[in-house]
């Protein structure tokens, strides 16, 4: 195979602004960065809430958190996003729509793929909170009831403390899938991680170093928040206490 | 407010329809050959053989960190590039449909060789010592006692992951495939109708995920009770 | 103190509970004892109202427990309550055990309720294990933390849901001689336990239970002398024979 490798490239100014090409590629990891943090920190928020009331004795609550699970879960993320991104500012009252539309470019495609991540991760995070509280003993909340504790206590300082821990490895999956779904913020034009690839491929044409460097980055991120998460795990950790079942 | 129009829906099924089975082919390609593949590398992985075991976590490791949408780029832009060098195919015969089609495949047998693994250790090490002391061999005692047992287990997991797969397939749309939804998309960008034809696309998956996985519940609370 | 008046329940058309009554006067200890199915753990966890009910009422201390407008976590901070399998928090030190509810619901500061600590783990023997975690102490030992943990909260009288059938035998002896001790104190108690030496010795009353109703209510002297029902007589030659 005759392929001129040239890794070099990335040193070399992009063909528009005062960036190298690593530059680019800096700046792609940098919104990929974002994207999924702040998308994670909204699933974390709105899955804890939902996931809490799939578990209240409340035939009307719990059931609209399983409605809220069921369609996040059972609509392809691309679909969603385009939803988000295409859609809902057409069906909001014109003045919000027209507002929406006058942001910045990247400011609307930045809040359409964090609110769409957002909601479609806190689908899964749901379904994990529910499952850590639904595995502690039913004691422990008869426990705190009876200590006196109102139901809204019981859960902040005994039931969900513990379910928490109990899910910190299928948690870490989510986030690293959240880290990978983020590339799908692409397609609406963000230019995030995997946008970049392709920009590089087009303004470099060189297409094996620009697709090698970009998985290379996601393989990077992937080992960084797994030993993060790890940390985590480790500090969760509670004397003594050998798994619940 | 916006004024809905659907009226561009329904001229437009026969073409809608045609997308479907395009999706429904990726979907079925890739349970197949992940399944397939997928078995084949978890038991590369349990395996007591060092080279086969590392590479089988090699390949799911690297196809688990990086995100679906990069695949199927790779396969779409890269692979081709690579295979018309590599074996001299004319430059321009199109191979980049395909390639998405085999990329995807290779990237879900990755999600399915971890499902698989835990079935096989979720049977006990008694019964492959139980196998061994009747006699088999190691492919007979996976063949005849393990992998029954694992794939029992496994059921509902496997649905479930099908029906994922079936939500990941939009992503070919990156790949210009015309599956269902990037059939929804262009009749919506043709006809200016966008919105009616996402919201229709969003809905016509939900209904179909939401109740195939209500079968897979029924499936999975009558393999419970049995 | 806690007075139950023909008390039912029912899961759908199963009857748990049916028509119970029974009084448990100021410093008295009243022992509840019964085959496995028979509705005592039941009984005992609608005192505090963790168990809904259908029929009858419930009065702790002049509030009546099943009424809807009753504060019950204002009810329950005052009666305290021990559980089979102890629930004591896992994610917290012995010492946040003991501190969590009096600051939450007592409104206690932190200083105030942790000084109660030392004094309340001395009195069941465990004044070292206060910065430990409960996984790291044995069964016998939650189960004294899990009292004194009850205890914090300065209640009226006490709930004990089989403190002892969770432990292994060489550990239920210290978790008797503790709630001997607080029976002797003219602690309020309603006991639901299989242990007769203690109900023996410390019990006033003793409450017979079978398919939900109470069979039998009688001074201890009187149970163990003559059980005067045909049930009662069997429980107790079984329990007494092993």
């Amino acid at each position: 195979m005759s392929y001129a490798w040239h890794w070099e490239v990335f040193l070399q100014p992009a063909a528009s602004g005062d960036a190298t090409y690593l530059g680019w590629m800096g700046a792609g990891l940098a919104m990929t960065v974002a994207l999924s943090l702040a998308a994670w920190l909204m699933a974390l928020v709105c899955g804890t809430l939902a996931g809490v009331l799939r578990t209240v004795p409340n035939r009307l609550w719990s059931g609209l958190a399983a409605a809220y699970v069921e369609v996040f879960r059972n609509i392809p993320l691309l679909v969603q996003l385009f939803i988000w991104y295409f859609v809902l500012p057409e069906l909001l009252p014109p003045a919000w729509g027209d507002a929406f539309k006058q942001l910045n470019p990247v400011t609307q495609q930045f809040a359409a793929a964090v609110v769409c991540l957002g909601f479609f991760t806190s689908a899964r995070v749901c379904e994990h909170v529910r499952a850590g509280i639904e595995s502690l003993p039913r004691g422990q909340r008869n426990a705190s009831l009876a200590l006196g504790l109102t139901l809204a206590q019981t859960y902040r300082h005994v039931m969900l403390p513990m379910a928490f821990r109990l899910i910190v490895p299928p948690l870490t999956s989510e986030f690293l899938n959240v880290f990978k779904n983020s590339a799908v913020a692409s397609t609406i034009g963000l230019l995030e991680l995997a946008a970049q690839s392709r920009q590089l491929v087009d303004y470099t044409a060189q297409p094996y170093e620009s697709f090698i460097a970009v998985t290379v980055m996601y393989m990077a991120l992937n080992v960084v928040v797994m030993s993060g998460m790890r940390w985590v795990e480790r500090k969760a950790q509670v004397p003594g206490y050998i798994g619940a079942k | 407010m916006y004024e809905f129009d659907w009226s561009s829906i329904p001229g437009a099924l026969p073409f809608l329809w045609q997308g479907m089975t395009v999706t429904l082919e990726l979907t079925a390609t890739a349970v197949v050959v992940g399944i397939v593949w997928g078995t084949l590398l978890a038991m590369m992985r349990l395996s007591a053989m060092p080279l086969l075991a590392w590479f089988a976590a090699g390949y799911v490791n690297l196809f688990r960190s990086i995100p679906l949408l990069m695949v199927l780029l790779w396969f779409f832009l890269i692979v081709p590039r690579l295979l018309e060098s590599l074996l001299g195919f004319p430059p321009g015969s199109d191979m980049r449909l395909t390639s998405a089609m085999v990329g995807f495949a290779l990237f879900e047998s990755a999600y399915y060789a971890e499902i698989i693994r835990a079935g096989i250790q979720s049977v006990p090490q008694g019964q492959v010592a139980a196998a061994y002391a009747l006699g088999m061999s190691y492919g007979q005692a996976m063949r005849l006692v393990v992998l029954p047992q694992a794939f029992r287990n496994m059921v509902p997991l496997l649905l479930t992951q099908a029906i994922i797969l079936f939500q990941d397939t939009s992503l070919v749309y990156v790949s210009a495939l015309a599956d269902f939804f990037g059939a929804a998309y262009k009749v919506g960008d043709r006809d200016g109708r966008l919105v009616e034809l996402l919201l229709f696309a969003g809905a016509v998956y939900f209904v179909m995920c939401y109740a195939a996985s209500l079968l897979v519940k029924r499936l999975s609370r009558k393999g419970t009770a049995a | 103190m806690i007075s139950i008046r023909n008390v039912g329940k029912h899961y759908g058309s199963f009857q748990v509970l049916a028509d119970c009554s029974t009084e448990v006067n100021k410093g008295e200890v009243i022992v509840v004892c019964g085959p496995s199915g028979s509705g005592k753990s039941t009984l005992i966890k609608c005192v505090n109202g963790l168990e809904p009910f259908q029929q009858g009422e419930i009065v702790v201390n002049g509030v009546s427990v099943g009424a809807p407008k009753t504060d019950l976590p204002k009810l329950r901070a005052h009666v305290g309550m021990v559980f089979q399998h102890f629930e004591l928090f896992p994610h917290m030190s012995i010492m946040a055990n003991l501190t969590l509810a009096q600051e939450k619901v007592l409104g206690r500061p932190h200083e105030e309720a942790r000084a109660k600590g030392p004094a309340l783990l001395d009195r069941v023997g465990l004044r070292a294990q206060a910065a430990k975690y409960p996984g790291e102490l044995s069964g016998g030992q939650q189960q004294r933390v899990a009292i004194a943990r009850a205890l914090a909260m300065d209640p009226i009288c006490m709930l004990f849901d089989e403190p002892t059938s969770a432990l292994d035998p060489e550990m239920i002896n210290e978790v008797l001689d503790v709630m001997v001790e607080l029976a002797r104190e003219g602690m309020t108690m309603m006991c639901v336990t299989h242990e007769m030496g203690f109900a023996r010795q410390v019990a006033h009353r003793v409450v017979f239970m079978d398919h939900g109703r109470i069979v039998e209510d009688a001074p201890t002297e009187a149970f163990f002398g003559a059980p005067r029902s045909e049930r009662a007589q069997q429980f107790l030659a079984k329990i007494l024979h092993h």
